[in-house]
C-alpha cells in the first residue's frame, strides 16, 4: 500500500511539474514582433511610482512618449494600454492599477467607445493574461469573454495554448521563466517613417450612439475615479484614422459636460502640437513613431503640468534613479532601431520583420 | 454538456466527490439527479420526452407483473382449495400472457411511436415530397429530437419484453426505473443495457476502492485520447473530403474511406470508454461494446465485435423472436415444401436477417443512405455464409487459414468491406457514395501520396506523425489485447510505477496533442445523433 501512495503522490507531482513547465513553454511570449501581448505584465514590474496613468488602446501607448513626458516635465507615468483594448478591458486594468497606487490623474483614450461587445479573442488574451489574478482580472475576462471561449482556459493557459506544441520557436525556449521589457512604462517606441496615406472615406455611421455597455464602463471608471479622488482625463487622440465621427465627439463632449470632466480632441490641435504626419507616423499615420510621440508628450505634458499639481520627479532622487534606467533603455532601443534603419533600410528586430 | 468539454469534466469530478461521500444509501438518488441535470443541461425539454418514457414503462412493467402475480395467485389458491388442473393451469396462463401482451404491445408501440415521430417524421414527408416531385407538398415539422432516444428508447423497450419474458421483474420504484432509463454516461451514445445486467450494480452501495475508481480513471483517460487525439484530428481531413466530391476523387476517396474508418472507430469506442470509464469509477458495471472490431476475420464476427449491445438487442429482441414466430414457422414449412430444402433452410432466415438489418440501418438514421448501409451488411453477410462452403473447400486444397499471414489478409479485408460500406454514412448520399466509390477504381492519382496533397487536407506533417503515432500505441494495447486475451491494465496495476506512469503519461498526451479547447469546434460524438 505504501508503494502505491509514494507512486501516486510522485507521479501527480512529476505531472503537475510537467504541466507547470510546459505551460511557460507553450505560452505566447510576445517577445519579438508583435509585443503587444507582454505590456499588461510590465506594470507590475515598475518601481516608480506614477501620478499620471493612462488607459487605453495603441493611441496612447504608442502615441504617448512616457520618457518625454518625464524628461521635459518630470512626470512619472504608465500606459495601461493594449492592442483594441476595449472600455471595459481599460476600467478593469484601472480598477486592478489602483489595488496598488492612487495617481492623481488618469486619462482615457475614448476611441474604444466605438466598442459594445467583446470582438477578438487574441486581442483578450494579449490585454488579460498578463494581468495579476484579482476580483478585477475575473471580472475583466468575463466581461470579454467571447462566446467560444472559457474561463478554465484563462486559468489555465496550457488549455488554451497547448497546440502550440507545433509552432514552438527559439525564443519559446529563451523566455520560458523570463521576459525582456518590450515598453518603456508602457510606450511601445518605434523609429521608422512611414508618411501618411490617403485613407478611405469614412463609411456613414448605422448608429451614431455609443453602445450602452461601453458607456456605462466609462460612467463606471469616472466613478471609480471620483470615488478615490482622481481626476479623470478623456482624449481623442491626434490620429485621423480610424476616423472619429462628429456625432461621437459630440457624445464625449457631453458625457464630460455632465460628468465634469475634461475633455480634449486633439485632432483638432495636431497643427498646434507640431505633427508633420509626412514624418511622425510609422504606419502611414495610425500610429505616431518616436518623433511624432515625443511632440505629442511635449503638447500634452505642458497642459498637465500646468493644470494639475503633480510632482517633478527630476528633484527626487530614487525616482530619479529609477528613471534613469528607463532613459536609458529607451535610448538603446532608439539607437538600435536607428541603426536598423541605417543598415537594412527598415526594422528587422521589430513590428512584423520580427513575427517569427 | 458535450463530454469533451469543461463542463462535462467539472459535473463529473464533482459527482465522483459527492458520490462517495454522501452515504451509500443516497448514491443511486445522486446519480439519478444528475443524470436529469446532465439532460436539463442539454434541453430541459428533453426531460418531457425520457419522463414520458420512463411513466409509460413502469406503469406498463408494474401492470405486467400484476398480470402475472394474479395468475400466479389463482394458481395457488386453486391449488389450496383443490379446485387446480392443468388446464386450469395453462388457462390462467395463457390469460396471463395475453394481458401482458396486449400491455406490452401498447407501451412499445407508445415509446417506439414517440421515436418514429421525433425522428422520422421529416423522412417520410421528404420521400412523399419527392415521390410527388413536389418540394413544398407536405412541409417539413419542427420536432426536438432528443439527445440519445434512439438508445434510451431501445434500453426501454429491452426492459419492457424482458419484463414480459419474466426474464426480469418489474421495477417497482419508479426513480429506480428513471435512472435506468436516464443514467447520464450511456444517454449520449450507450451502449444499450439490459435493465438485468445493469440493475445488478446500478443500485448498489459501493465504496471508494483504488482499483475500481483508477481503473475507470485510465479507462476515461484512454477514452479521451482516442477521442481528441486521434478522431478530433482525423476529421479535419474527413471533413475536407468529403465536402468537396468535385476535387477529392480516385485515391484521394480511399483516403477519406480509411480515415472515417479510423475516426468512427476512435470516436466511438473513445466514447464508450469513456461511458464505462466513468460508470467504473462510481462502481457500476456497464456492458462492454467493442472487442477489437478491427480484428475480424469477417463480418459476421466483425459484427459480433462491433457495437455489440445494439446487435444483441437486435438478435435477442427482433431477428429470434421473428424465427420463431407461428408465421415464419408456416412459411419456413410451406417454403420446405414447395421450394425445395435450399430455400426451405433459408427463406425465413433471409426475411429474418433482411429485417433486422433493415431495422438497424434505420435506428442508424432517418436517410436512405442509413437504410442502403444497413441492407449492404445484410446483402455481405448472406453472401459470405453462402460462399462459406466454397471457403472451407479452399482452405482445405490450400491449407491457408492456419497461416499468420492470411490472418491478417482476412483483418485487412473485413476492414476494406467494412470502411467500403460505410462510405454509404460517410458521404450521406447513395448516388454520390457510389459515384465517388466509383472513382475509386477508375481514377488513378496515386501521386497524391507522394505530393505532398495530403498536406492540403488541414492537417500539417505533425499532425499525421501524432496521429500516426496515436494509432500505433492503440494498435499495439489492441494486439496486447487480441493474443493475451487480456486488459493491459490487469497487467499494469500491480505495478504501481507502471500503473501511475501509464495514467499520467496519457493525460500529458492528451492534454498536449488533444484537437481541444479554443479554435478547435468540439465535436460531438458521430453516434449522439443516433
Amino acid at each position: 500500500m505504501r508503494k502505491r501512495i509514494t507512486a501516486l503522490i510522485t507521479v501527480s507531482v512529476i505531472v503537475c511539474m510537467a504541466l507547470a513547465l510546459l505551460t511557460c513553454l507553450f505560452i505566447p511570449k510576445y517577445m519579438r514582433g508583435i509585443v503587444e501581448g507582454a505590456l499588461t505584465a510590465e506594470y507590475y514590474d515598475d518601481k516608480a511610482p506614477h501620478e499620471v496613468i493612462f488607459i487605453g488602446d495603441c493611441e496612447l501607448y504608442e502615441n504617448v512618449s512616457t520618457v518625454e513626458l518625464y524628461r521635459k516635465y518630470g512626470i512619472s507615468s504608465y500606459i495601461r494600454g493594449n492592442s483594441q483594448q476595449l472600455v471595459w478591458q481599460s476600467y478593469y486594468l484601472l480598477e486592478d492599477a489602483l489595488r496598488y497606487e492612487t495617481p492623481k490623474v488618469v486619462v482615457f483614450n475614448v476611441l474604444a467607445l466605438e466598442y459594445n461587445e467583446p470582438k477578438s479573442e487574441t486581442y483578450n488574451r494579449m490585454t488579460l493574461d498578463g494581468m495579476r489574478w484579482s476580483p478585477s482580472k475575473i471580472n475583466a475576462i468575463k466581461a470579454s469573454m467571447l462566446p467560444d471561449e472559457n474561463m478554465v482556459e484563462y486559468v489555465f493557459p496550457f488549455l488554451r495554448f497547448h497546440s502550440r506544441w507545433q509552432e514552438l520557436k527559439a525564443t519559446d525556449f529563451k523566455y520560458m521563466f523570463r521576459r525582456d521589457p518590450v515598453s518603456i512604462n508602457g510606450y511601445y517606441l518605434r523609429a521608422d517613417v512611414r508618411p501618411m496615406e490617403t485613407f478611405p472615406d469614412p463609411k456613414s455611421l448605422t448608429d451614431p450612439e455609443f453602445g450602452s455597455n461601453a458607456m456605462n464602463y466609462l460612467q463606471k471608471m469616472t466613478d471609480l475615479c471620483k470615488s478615490k479622488g482622481i481626476d479623470l482625463i478623456l482624449v481623442k487622440a491626434p490620429i485621423t484614422y480610424p476616423y472619429w465621427y462628429p456625432e461621437w465627439d459630440a457624445q464625449v463632449t457631453s458625457f464630460a459636460s455632465e460628468n465634469g470632466l475634461t475633455y480634449i480632441n486633439y485632432i483638432d490641435k495636431m497643427d498646434e502640437i507640431g505633427l508633420d504626419m509626412t514624418h511622425d507616423t510609422y504606419d502611414g499615420g495610425q500610429h505616431l513613431n518616436v518623433y511624432g510621440a515625443e511632440k505629442f508628450a511635449d503638447y500634452f505634458g505642458s497642459y498637465l503640468s500646468e493644470n494639475y499639481d503633480l510632482t517633478d520627479y527630476r528633484t527626487v532622487p530614487e525616482v530619479a534613479a529609477i528613471w534613469a534606467e528607463k532613459e536609458d533603455l529607451y535610448n538603446r532601443i532608439l539607437e538600435q532601431q536607428l541603426a536598423e534603419l541605417e543598415q537594412y533600410g527598415e526594422l528587422m528586430n521589430f513590428g512584423k520583420n520580427a513575427i517569427e | 454538456m458535450l463530454f469533451v468539454s469543461y463542463e462535462f469534466i467539472a459535473f463529473t469530478i464533482i459527482l465522483f466527490v459527492l458520490y462517495y461521500l454522501l452515504p451509500g444509501k443516497w448514491q443511486w438518488p445522486l446519480l439519478l439527479l444528475a443524470s436529469y441535470v446532465f439532460y436539463w443541461i442539454a434541453n430541459p425539454y428533453y426531460l418531457i420526452y425520457i419522463g414520458t418514457t420512463t411513466v409509460t414503462a413502469f406503469v406498463a412493467g408494474v401492470l405486467m407483473d400484476k398480470a402475472q402475480d394474479r395468475a400466479d395467485l389463482s394458481i395457488a389458491a386453486a391449488k389450496k382449495d383443490g379446485t387446480y388442473t392443468s388446464d386450469f393451469k395453462k388457462a390462467a396462463k395463457a390469460r396471463a400472457k395475453a394481458t401482458k401482451w396486449k400491455i406490452l404491445l401498447i407501451s412499445m408501440l407508445f415509446n417506439l411511436g414517440i421515436l418514429a415521430v421525433t425522428k422520422y417524421t421529416n423522412f417520410v414527408i421528404n420521400n412523399i415530397n419527392n415521390f410527388l416531385s413536389e418540394a413544398n407538398a407536405l412541409k417539413a415539422v419542427d420536432i426536438l429530437v432528443p439527445m440519445g432516444i434512439s438508445f434510451y428508447t431501445f434500453q426501454t423497450v429491452g426492459y419492457l419484453i424482458d419484463t414480459y419474458r419474466g426474464t426480469c421483474k418489474a421495477e417497482k420504484n419508479i426513480f429506480r426505473l428513471a435512472l435506468f432509463v436516464s443514467f447520464f454516461p450511456q444517454l449520449v451514445q450507450g451502449p444499450i443495457s439490459r435493465y438485468g445486467d445493469l440493475s445488478k450494480t446500478l443500485y448498489e452501495v459501493h465504496k471508494f476502492t483504488e482499483k475500481t475508481f483508477t481503473s475507470g480513471l485510465i479507462r476515461i483517460f484512454w477514452g479521451y485520447f482516442k477521442k481528441v487525439v486521434i478522431a478530433d484530428r482525423i476529421i479535419t481531413a474527413v471533413t475536407a473530403l468529403i465536402g468537396d466530391t468535385e476535387t477529392y476523387t480516385g485515391a484521394y476517396v480511399f483516403v477519406a474511406m480509411m480515415f472515417y474508418a479510423f475516426e468512427l472507430y476512435c470516436d466511438f469506442t473513445g466514447g464508450i470508454d469513456i461511458t464505462i470509464g466513468i460508470a467504473q469509477c462510481l462502481g457500476i458495471t456497464v456492458a462492454e461494446n467493442f472487442n477489437l472490431p478491427y480484428f475480424s476475420k469477417n463480418i459476421k464476427e466483425y459484427w459480433n465485435r462491433w457495437h455489440i449491445t445494439m446487435g444483441s438487442w437486435f438478435t435477442d429482441y427482433i431477428f429470434y423472436p421473428l424465427s420463431v414466430d407461428k408465421n415464419m414457422l408456416k412459411l419456413s414449412k410451406w417454403s420446405r415444401e414447395h421450394l425445395g430444402k435450399f430455400w426451405g433452410k433459408r427463406l425465413t432466415v433471409y426475411i429474418s436477417a433482411f429485417l433486422v438489418w433493415l431495422a438497424t440501418g434505420v435506428w442508424h438514421g432517418a436517410a436512405w443512405n442509413f437504410v442502403v448501409w444497413g441492407l449492404m451488411n445484410f446483402v455481405v453477410i448472406m453472401i459470405s455464409q453462402e460462399l462459406m462452403p466454397l471457403y472451407e473447400k479452399f482452405h482445405k486444397k490450400f491449407g491457408w487459414k492456419e497461416k499468420a499471414w492470411y490472418g491478417v489478409f482476412e483483418i485487412c479485408r473485413t476492414v476494406f468491406l467494412m470502411s467500403l460500406i460505410r462510405m454509404f454514412d460517410c458521404y450521406r448520399d447513395v448516388p454520390m457514395t457510389f459515384k465517388m466509390v466509383g472513382t475509386m477504381f477508375t481514377k488513378y492519382n496515386l501521386n497524391i501520396f507522394t505530393d505532398g496533397s495530403l498536406l492540403n487536407l488541414g492537417l500539417s506533417g505533425s499532425d499525421y506523425i501524432v496521429l500516426a503515432a496515436g494509432l500505433v500505441i492503440i494498435l499495439a494495447v489492441s494486439i496486447y489485447k487480441y493474443r493475451s486475451k487480456k486488459d493491459i491494465r490487469e497487467v499494469l496495476f500491480d505495478r504501481p510505477w507502471l500503473w501511475y506512469g501509464a495514467m499520467a503519461l496519457l493525460l500529458v498526451i492528451t492534454l498536449v496533442f488533444g484537437a481541444y479547447g479554443h479554435g478547435y469546434d468540439a465535436t460531438q460524438f458521430i453516434y449522439n445523433q443516433f
